[in-house]
């Protein structure tokens, strides 16, 4: 069983890697341009299927550009904001809720209510109304989405805070002398990284899903950038003429998340077994 | 009890506050509504004369004490593309549109997530039990609407409209939609029933159940299956949430007719009073749902008292 597991996130992990090389070579992998068509050769469907030509391996889109090498750039979004904005997130939340939980009084109450209004707001609904006013740009996504993020960890942290500063060695370190930004560092932070670590690998796979569900509503990455969500959305009008339009930016997604939550089920086993039964 | 739902209600009646708060606010930094309604030749006069009659030129603070006085009597104003109450315009959409797909779909998650969870449980490291939990791993892997552009693809387009791929009106119709939306929650849901199946067959009551002969299947749904009942109310709980937030982009997939493809073509049309509306309502199903799942724990665990 255990073995079973291990190879799995090592698949993942392999997954992963792969995919970060892709976006980071992408100019030298894509076979052409992403931004620039043919018209002659719009709507050519992959190499394999009746029609298909080897020049173009996943076919061309409506304006006849190449469908990889689009899909290659494309994993750059992805990666960048998943990434990003869970990093994001991941600090703002584990300052807030450090500081909340350790000092408590008006800070605490004031980030905790905060939060609590946002949870009644659905994630892309307020992705949705902050991009209409902010526009949509790569920054502004990475914005709203680290926006919606960071009450997660601010939460986790919060909580552990509480129960860590309670115990003996935290009484033990303050009856040495130790300041707060001693015990924070050294006795607080330590004991809160592990809920953490596992919260994050998740988060990333769930932050790539909304980036591309937002650009598949039209409100990411402007084009004629690639992005998986936005190739999916023009794929979504030629689905009865160009099938692989809609199928392979999926794909693409669906092996970048199973890869990441892969590990993230690994990294749980692993660090805290205790969480098996969470969410 | 009763200090617990006063407790709450004050809690609820404030992150309402909130969210209209932070909509009302949020809207008016979007653009002016006003530009939308006028045809492209209105010169500055008619555009401020429109922004007139929408009392837009009012002060902020004046329009902020408005609205608020207004939301208890659920008047959100009208609707600038529909020209009629902003409130009717979203309940008709919430009602019966989302609601059914939304129920439609979280009953297909929990109905389908017990038994599968249970058989994962009961036949664990076997092939069932592996089966399971990939097919949980990649629906949890996908995006859902991409889920749902590939069910269009198979039964719209390559089995010739044996489904109906957008619309409403028929049972045929919310298929497609329900299958989608319930996808995710279903493989979380079975993965949650079979973790805390697993934890719970091993306890003692379980094996003095089955010492003293008690069938299998009533040893499996009296005595575990409640136990293992708590974690999966929150999870179906947050779902159903989830499924509110899922809906905006499954309903854009599949032309449904409901709140949350209203709100996103509202946003960029300016429609200020749908758009406060129609999130407002979100807020009360969410926070209604969450208590309701608060008070759901007190009735499978009587151990556990609300205060």
């Amino acid at each position: 069983m255990r073995r079973r597991r291990d190879r799995a996130a090592v698949l993942g992990l392999g997954v992963i890697a792969a995919a970060v090389l892709v976006a980071a070579l992408a100019p030298v992998l894509a076979p052409t341009d992403p931004l620039k068509g043919d018209l002659l050769e719009r709507l050519s469907p992959p190499a394999w299927a009746p029609g298909g030509a080897l020049a173009h391996p996943l076919g061309t889109d409506t304006l006849g550009r190449d469908v990889l090498s689009r899909l290659i750039h494309g994993a750059r979004v992805s990666l960048i904001v998943g990434f990003t904005t869970v990093l994001i997130a991941g600090v703002a939340g584990v300052v807030l809720g450090v500081l909340g939980g350790y000092y408590g009084g008006r800070l605490d109450e004031a980030v905790m209510r905060i939060g609590d209004i946002q949870l009644a707001f659905p994630v892309l609904l307020l992705g949705v109304a902050l991009l209409a006013v902010l526009g949509a740009s790569l920054g502004n996504l990475i914005f709203v989405l680290a926006l919606s993020g960071w009450i997660t960890y601010a939460r986790i942290v919060r909580g552990e805070t509480l129960s860590v500063k309670e115990r003996g060695f935290v009484e033990a370190a303050r009856a040495l002398g130790a300041g707060d930004g001693h015990v924070i560092r050294r006795h607080v932070l330590p004991n809160v990284w592990t809920p953490l670590v596992v919260v994050a690998t998740f988060s990333v796979a769930r932050m790539i899903i909304a980036e591309a569900s937002l650009s598949f509503l039209g409100l990411g990455v402007p084009p004629p950038a690639p992005s998986w969500g936005a190739m999916l959305d023009e794929g979504r009008n030629y689905i009865t003429t160009g099938w692989w339009l809609a199928l392979f930016p999926g794909l693409a997604i669906l092996l970048v998340v199973l890869g990441i939550n892969v590990v993230g089920d690994w990294l749980r086993d692993l660090l805290d077994p205790r969480l098996e039964r969470g969410i | 009890m009763r200090r617990f739902l006063l407790r709450r209600l004050v809690h609820s009646i404030f992150v309402v506050w909130g969210v209209v708060t932070a909509v009302f606010f949020l809207v008016r930094l979007t653009g002016d509504p006003a530009v939308f309604l006028v045809d492209q030749t209105a010169t500055r006069e008619e555009i401020a004369h429109t922004r007139h009659l929408l009392g837009l030129d009012r002060p902020l603070s004046t329009q902020y004490l408005e609205f608020l006085a207004a939301v208890p009597r659920g008047d959100f104003g009208r609707s600038i593309r529909e020209r009629r109450p902003a409130l009717s315009v979203v309940l008709e959409h919430f009602w019966p549109a989302t609601v059914e797909l939304a129920l439609v779909a979280a009953v297909l998650a929990t109905v389908l997530a017990v038994p599968l969870g249970i058989v994962s449980a009961t036949h664990k490291d076997h092939a069932a039990d592996h089966l399971s939990r990939l097919a949980s791993l990649f629906l949890q892997s996908m995006p859902s609407f991409w889920l749902g552009l590939l069910l269009i693809l198979l039964f719209a387009v390559e089995l010739q409209g044996a489904l109906p791929a957008y619309g409403a009106g028929t049972w045929r119709h919310l298929v497609l939609p329900a299958i989608t939306l319930a996808a995710a929650p279903l493989a979380q849901n079975a993965r949650l029933v079979r973790a805390s199946m697993l934890e719970v067959l091993h306890n003692d009551y379980v094996r003095t159940a089955r010492a003293k002969g008690v069938p299998e299947g009533l040893v499996l749904y009296r005595h575990a299956l409640r136990n293992a009942a708590i974690p999966f109310i929150t999870l179906s709980g947050l779902s159903l949430g989830f499924m509110l937030s899922g809906a905006i982009v499954i309903e854009t997939v599949f032309s449904w007719p409901g709140l949350g493809r209203l709100i996103v073509q509202a946003v960029p049309a300016r429609d200020f009073p749908v758009i406060q509306a129609g999130v407002f309502v979100f807020a009360l199903v969410f926070i209604a749902v969450n208590l309701t799942v608060d008070l759901l724990y007190a009735v499978v665990d009587p151990r556990i008292r609300l205060s």
